[in-house]
């Protein structure tokens, strides 16, 4: 990967809107990578899609889901730790010294903070010019006028070249940061939150700017955020990330409309929505999920959303009631966080020897199954477990009952599969022979209180 | 409910002025600001950077300090006047809960020595009474384990479990009204969803008061009884939350409704405010959303509006309006021609 020269001719090559202009494929990043003992943070484990010119592609999902990496990893921020990102056929992961530097004027990124991503010595014209400086674009005086042009174009005026950014609002600071990401004149904007640091009116001003210079210059974008309102509003198609995989794509009216993956219904559902008078707007009961996202450092083995997923696959050899299968989810959600976190070396050693014998997990074991009426053979399942995590062998205990009253979601990792016309979802309940998620989720809303 | 029919409220605010004074000049932050709260009730302040809600939240809690000042006005907390008594009888019964939950918690204390240094200020608990008390409270906010997790520090929980935290500590007050200074803003939505849910419950099961302080109009769509909305200090529009978002009155509600992005639809273009909110140095002597309100006309820029009546608990500080308090209004209809009063602007401001 050093000083190898790649033949970056192709990044030339123009291309109609609708076509391919950056192809991501199996891209994985991971950190911390080199520790002996510990496993890498996952980040973006294995994602890929297209994105095609001209479009607006929406990346959302929760802090820590991997879109941020993804969004740096693809412009070559950072490095990728496998796959490959294609544009117009060159390998860009690979690009290093001019090459790399020829690729990143085509793409370029607009940060979220306006605040952080602007040198506050520097003068805003001097932001501006600063990338066209470090490409040696044109003369000093032809640069000078670029600015201009490109504030003119951002909605600033001539005048604010000498002023610095602390002088600024924060909506006028995020057209700083447009108007340098486009002054090498990129094809590709990686927009990683670029409104959620405004107020709602500035942000929908600084939104309705992205779009007209979008189709001024023929702009694709990828637009990362985590508000679901301004994808909709933006997006022509979307990504729906969870813990660094790809969980839901396809035209966004389509997945908003009709999510096929648990997850992106569950997150819908979270988003509250202006009720006016008389307005029934609530079709369904918002979905609340169990506990946090895993750590990304040891994600779940089977599906990823499993440990929270509202439309789980029940094993077919257990009977239960939804109530009594969604209080053991509940428990099992305890005892996987328990694992996590870090017990002294003495109290663990104390109780593995049997010395002393952490009680809070029967107490929080009775109040949660008060009242349910489990089988035999689950009951003792539970009780072994609750023996395993008193002993201080939490993790276990978590593995004892993903063993025993897992379902094919604990154990098998769904991959992606076509759902409808551009549209792919990873979900087991994609395949015939389970009832689909919508219906499911209908189901358990009614007998799971 | 009529205002009639309302008991004695049980936070009252008075035509309150807040003034940061520097060298250089006299900044308003808030200006006569007015409203109150029932018990049990949530009231919602919305609006934006620099509309003067923190500072208003601050106000009532004590919490303005050097170089700001109280100016005018009262905060009548169970009938008493907090800026004429003093906060010290009321320390405990009203607490907050601010936006960040990191910075609200001690990063070197467990969760559990934070919230039983609490319980032994405000209520004297200590002990093994305290423990199981703030084992409790953090139950009661919905985080499991919490005989576990008491003896955990801020560190090794999650953004949403913090603020969990945060709130269970503002609860081993036992207030009665709680400040909810953008308490959800820093966290994912599937984690807002559960803090709105902890939050309703606890206004259900111990009749707290909630001033619920934000820029997101859906959360105060959802938690919300009554809402007032600020713009530049000032108490601009007030109404039932419903009512406010299906027939909002002030052309900044207005405008500030219009440029939500929808989750529902996509619209082809969201509908702006022009301008910048102002920073003033004195009094309102006219509108001051005026310079950027599609709908202003000469008198904007010389008269101060009064906030007017539109019945059904509804109001707006608006010119528009001053017709219809001297047409004769039937109090059932509410307010007539107040959804379209914007089509019937005496100038041609047209919207964006």
């Amino acid at each position: 990967m050093f000083g190898r020269t790649t033949d970056t001719s192709g990044l030339d090559e123009t291309i109609d809107n609708g076509e391919t202009l950056v192809s991501i494929d199996n891209l994985e990043k991971y950190y911390d990578a080199g520790g002996l003992f510990e496993d890498p943070v996952k980040a973006v484990d294995g994602v890929s899609f297209d994105i095609r010119k001209g479009e607006t592609v929406g990346l959302v999902g929760e802090s820590g889901c991997g879109k941020t990496t993804l969004g740096r990893t693809t412009i070559g921020l950072d490095d990728a730790t496998r796959g490959s990102v294609r544009s117009r056929g060159v390998e860009v992961t690979d690009l290093a010294g001019s090459d790399l530097r020829r690729w990143q004027q085509d793409a370029q990124i607009v940060f979220q903070d306006p605040e952080a991503s602007l040198d506050d010595r520097m003068t805003v014209g001097e932001i501006v010019r600063e990338p066209l400086d470090g490409h040696d674009q044109g003369t000093p005086d032809t640069r000078r006028e670029q600015v201009f042009d490109l504030l003119d174009r951002v909605g600033l005026q001539e005048e604010h070249y000498y002023r610095y950014p602390h002088q600024f609002s924060g909506g006028q600071r995020q057209r700083v940061g447009i108007a340098r990401a486009l002054a090498l004149e990129p094809e590709f904007l990686v927009l990683d939150e670029p409104t959620t640091a405004l107020d709602v009116s500035v942000q929908a001003r600084i939104i309705n700017l992205l779009e007209e210079l979008q189709n001024e210059l023929d702009l694709t974008y990828l637009f990362i955020a985590h508000d679901l309102s301004v994808i909709r509003h933006i997006a022509d198609r979307v990504v729906v990330m969870y813990l660094g995989e790809i969980v839901e794509t396809g035209p966004t009216a389509d997945v908003f409309e009709d999510p096929t993956h648990p997850y992106t219904a569950s997150l819908l559902s979270a988003v509250p929505v202006v009720r006016t008078q008389g307005e029934t707007a609530i079709e369904r009961e918002r979905i609340r999920l169990r506990g946090t996202p895993p750590s990304p450092r040891d994600p779940p083995p089977g599906c990823r959303f499993a440990t929270r997923c509202p439309a789980k696959i029940h094993p077919d050899d257990v009977e239960l009631s939804e109530r009594a299968w969604a209080v053991v989810e509940e428990f099992r959600v305890l005892l996987r966080e328990r694992s996590r976190y870090q017990e002294s070396v003495t109290e663990t050693v104390t109780r593995r020897l049997g010395l002393d014998t952490d009680e809070t997990i029967d107490t929080i074991r009775a109040e949660m199954f008060d009242g349910i009426d489990l089988p035999d053979d689950v009951r003792s399942d539970v009780d072994r477990a609750s023996e395993l995590a008193a002993t201080g062998r939490a993790k276990e205990a978590s593995e004892y009952l993903r063993e025993n009253l897992g379902s094919v979601c604990d154990k098998e990792r769904p991959s992606s599969e076509s759902v409808g016309a551009e549209r792919q979802s990873r979900c087991l309940r994609n395949r015939a022979e389970y009832d689909d998620v919508a219906a499911v989720l209908d189901r358990r809303e009614g007998e799971e209180t | 409910m009529s205002d009639a029919t309302r008991g004695e409220p049980l936070l009252a605010v008075e035509d309150l002025s807040v003034v940061f004074r520097t060298d250089k000049e006299r900044i308003h932050a808030i200006d006569d600001v007015t409203f109150d709260i029932q018990a049990g009730e949530t009231v919602g302040l919305v609006g934006e950077s620099g509309s003067g809600k923190s500072v208003t939240a601050r106000s009532i809690l004590g919490l303005v300090d050097e170089p700001g000042r109280i100016e005018s006005g009262s905060i009548y907390f169970r009938g008493e006047d907090l800026t004429q008594v003093g906060w010290e009888g009321a320390r405990g019964d009203i607490a907050i809960v601010f936006q960040d939950p990191s910075g609200s918690l001690n990063p070197v204390y467990t969760v559990g020595n934070q919230i039983r240094e609490a319980l032994r200020m405000h209520q004297g608990l200590t002990g093994s009474a305290a423990r199981d008390e703030a084992v409790d409270l953090l139950e009661t906010v919905g985080i499991s384990d919490a005989e576990k997790r008491v003896n955990a520090y801020p560190s090794e929980f999650s953004g949403g479990m913090r603020q969990r935290a945060v709130i269970a500590t503002a609860l081993a007050c036992d207030p009665d009204l709680l400040v909810c200074d953008e308490p959800t803003t820093a966290l994912d939505v599937t984690i807002q969803a559960q803090i709105l849910d902890v939050l309703g419950d606890l206004q259900r099961e111990e009749d707290l008061s909630i001033l619920f302080i934000t820029h997101d109009m859906g959360v105060i769509s959802e938690v919300a009884d009554r809402v007032n909305v600020m713009y530049a200090g000032e108490v601009v529009e007030r109404a039932p939350a419903d009512r406010l978002f299906s027939d909002p009155a002030h052309p900044y509600t207005r405008g500030l409704l219009a440029s939500i992005p929808s989750v529902r639809d996509s619209d082809d273009q969201l509908l702006t405010i022009e301008g910048e909110v102002p920073t003033s140095n004195e009094a309102p002597t006219s509108c001051r959303f005026a310079s950027r309100c599609p709908k202003a006309f000469d008198e904007c820029t010389q008269v101060h509006p009064d906030h007017i009546d539109l019945g059904g608990g509804q109001s707006a500080a608006c010119l528009l309006f001053e017709d219809e308090l001297n047409s004769p209004v039937t109090p059932e209809s509410g307010l007539p021609g107040a959804a379209d009063a914007g089509e019937s602007a005496r100038t041609d401001g047209g919207e964006e």
